[in-house]
């Protein structure tokens, strides 16, 4: 089912085929269309494969600069409490370039909800090393793998971020192994926004075969080996 | 309207709350400190005004930008280090045709230089960020037109869509002196770009051909100077039978019109608006003169401007450069007598 707040003159969405930004754009959109807040929901969109999606929905959006959606979302959220905030970000611009204003923005307890698409590299840029790198993964500036001794380890976000909000906030981590898991953490995260809650993060493992020169099949076998390292489920709730 | 004894700072949130500003979001930096520390003591007591601290000036730039977006009138404030920063947020506010509010108090630099005084930050203001320069820039004298020209600023952004600056510097931002508040007898309207549920609207500022942003670019740059001669602003001294003609702006420009008033057929020309230039008005009175002398605490940042602007005038130019010191009109004096 195409979500009813996609454009659907925009379609097919411009992302590579087999990526993995279709089932998390289609599970949001599906939240939007559920919830009935299309009218309500603004959504931002970070520099990164994300960017794509800048008029796939009828619901207003704003592509911003890398890493900076966050403030930028929390700015409009202060201005327009009443509206609906969404931030879409990848792992470079959430975990890298972006990361001390997701830090604070989390900190600040501000009432928005971050989507963060986690696929283990730089994908835009053609698949260089983030934060979120596995272990002796190979990417373009890791070409012998990811040296972890000098390199640092995986990222962890939510279980960070965790560390730093207060009660009000939900934090959970996704795969689109499962669409429905995906589908129930977004809602859950924008209802806490809705509630007047706080700040609601969803971290969403996702799958980059164009990057990772993988078929179907190895795709997702890499997935798995991303779920080992990641640990799925929600890690905070109100 | 009523008279005030204030420091610069202050009444830059004066002049912000007289204009409309609802939220301000800042980063604390010295010598535009005070003003953060202003409109939050304001928030205080007005629950209609919110002011957020941010983690970076980045993050504050991008927060006016959020709240813009909202449709309220929004503006931060910084200097030196900080300016440098809020380039990547005004530059996203000029290729978006937001009505950005920024207030640069000069520091020394470069880098952390010192926390006091220069006019180094003109090239920064005007040009900084990987465009154009599509934006207006306010260079005051004096504390009543910081007051003047910050309501001028965000009337201004508001009306035409470009950022707009109000440039000061340290020495401007603690001096204190008095200044007539009053209600504006004009005040733009705001307008909410995002999440007006009467339209869907998708806002991007990345194109996918060259042609693509080319077109769009010429479409800015064009509208731009149609509203330049609405906006370009100046002030000339002593000008009419003047040998010698003295360009200088904002602090600066205070002690060469002191100096101006003790010196023969000696006549200022200053620039209000540094973005977009009075260049006709520039070429007009360097032509008539023997001798222009251009004064800045910087070294040619403002300088290249005029020549800019005078280019082609036989006119013999002259330059006086202290950069990130101040300037007396005692020494002016001492320079033209």
């Amino acid at each position: 089912m195409i979500p009813k707040c996609y454009k659907k003159e925009n379609l097919p969405h411009k992302f590579c085929p087999g990526c993995g930004y279709g089932v998390i754009l289609k599970s949001l959109g599906s939240v939007i269309d559920h919830l009935k807040i299309a009218n309500k929901s603004v959504i931002g969109l970070d520099i990164g494969c994300g960017l794509l999606a800048w008029n796939l929905f009828d619901v207003d959006t704003i592509q911003t600069h890398h890493g900076r959606t966050t403030p930028t979302m929390a700015g409009f959220k202060f201005a327009k409490p009443e509206a609906i905030v969404l931030a879409i970000m990848g792992d470079g611009g959430g975990y890298a370039i972006g990361l001390q204003s997701l830090l604070h923005s989390a900190h600040r307890n501000d009432p928005i909800t971050v989507i963060l698409v986690n696929n283990t590299l730089y994908a835009m840029t053609g698949g260089q090393m983030a934060p979120t790198t596995l272990a002796n993964e190979i990417t373009d500036t890791t070409p012998k793998g990811r040296d972890s001794e000098k390199t640092g380890l995986p990222f962890l976000g939510p279980e960070i971020i965790a560390t730093l909000t207060n009660k009000q906030a939900y934090i959970a981590r996704a795969s689109i192994r499962s669409p429905l898991q995906v589908e129930s953490c977004i809602e859950k995260a924008i209802k806490n926004q809705m509630r007047g809650k706080g700040f609601s993060f969803v971290e969403v493992l996702s799958i980059c075969p164009t990057n990772w020169k993988t078929n179907a099949e190895e795709s997702f076998k890499f997935l798995e080996k991303m779920e080992d390292v990641f640990v799925l489920g929600e890690i905070k709730k109100p | 309207m009523q008279t005030e004894f204030l420091t610069g700072n202050e009444v830059v949130v004066k002049a912000a709350l007289s204009a409309g500003a609802r939220l301000m979001f800042g980063y604390p930096i010295t010598p535009s400190t005070e003003i953060t520390k202003t409109f939050a003591e304001e928030a205080i007591k007005n629950p209609r005004l919110l002011f957020i601290q941010t983690e970076d000036e980045i993050s504050a730039g991008f927060g006016v930008i959020g709240a813009i977006l909202g449709g309220k009138k929004s503006f931060t404030s910084t200097a030196g280090p900080g300016t440098v920063l809020m380039q990547d947020p005004i530059s996203m506010a000029e290729a978006m045709r937001l009505p950005f509010v920024g207030i640069i108090t000069q520091r020394g630099g470069p880098s952390t230089g010192t926390v006091i005084y220069s006019q180094q930050e003109v090239n920064l203001t005007c040009f900084g960020g990987n465009g154009e320069g599509l934006r207006i820039v306010y260079s005051p004298s004096n504390l009543q037109e910081v007051y003047d020209l910050t309501i001028k600023t965000f009337n201004n952004a508001w009306k035409y869509r470009f950022p707009s600056f109000l440039l000061t510097d340290g020495y401007l931002a603690k001096a204190k002196s008095k200044v007539e508040i009053y209600e504006p007898s004009y005040l733009s309207t705001t307008k909410q770009i995002l999440g007006d549920a009467k339209k869907i609207v998708n806002i991007r500022n990345t194109y996918s051909t060259e042609e693509e942003l080319a077109k769009i670019l010429d479409k800015y740059i064009n509208e731009y100077e149609q509203i330049s001669k609405h906006i370009r602003d100046y002030e000339s001294y002593h000008c009419t039978d003047a040998k010698t003609i003295i360009f200088a702006h904002g602090s600066v420009a205070s002690a060469c019109r002191a100096a101006c008033s003790q010196l023969k057929r000696v006549g200022l020309f200053r620039p209000i608006t540094l973005r977009p230039f009075p260049e006709y008005e520039a070429k007009m009175i360097a032509r008539r003169a023997d001798k222009v002398i251009i004064v800045e605490s910087s070294a040619g940042q403002f300088s290249r401007m005029v020549k800019n602007a005078i280019f082609g005038v036989k006119t013999v130019v002259l330059e006086y450069q202290k950069p990130a010191l101040g300037i007396t009109p005692e020494e002016i004096i001492g320079l033209l007598k």
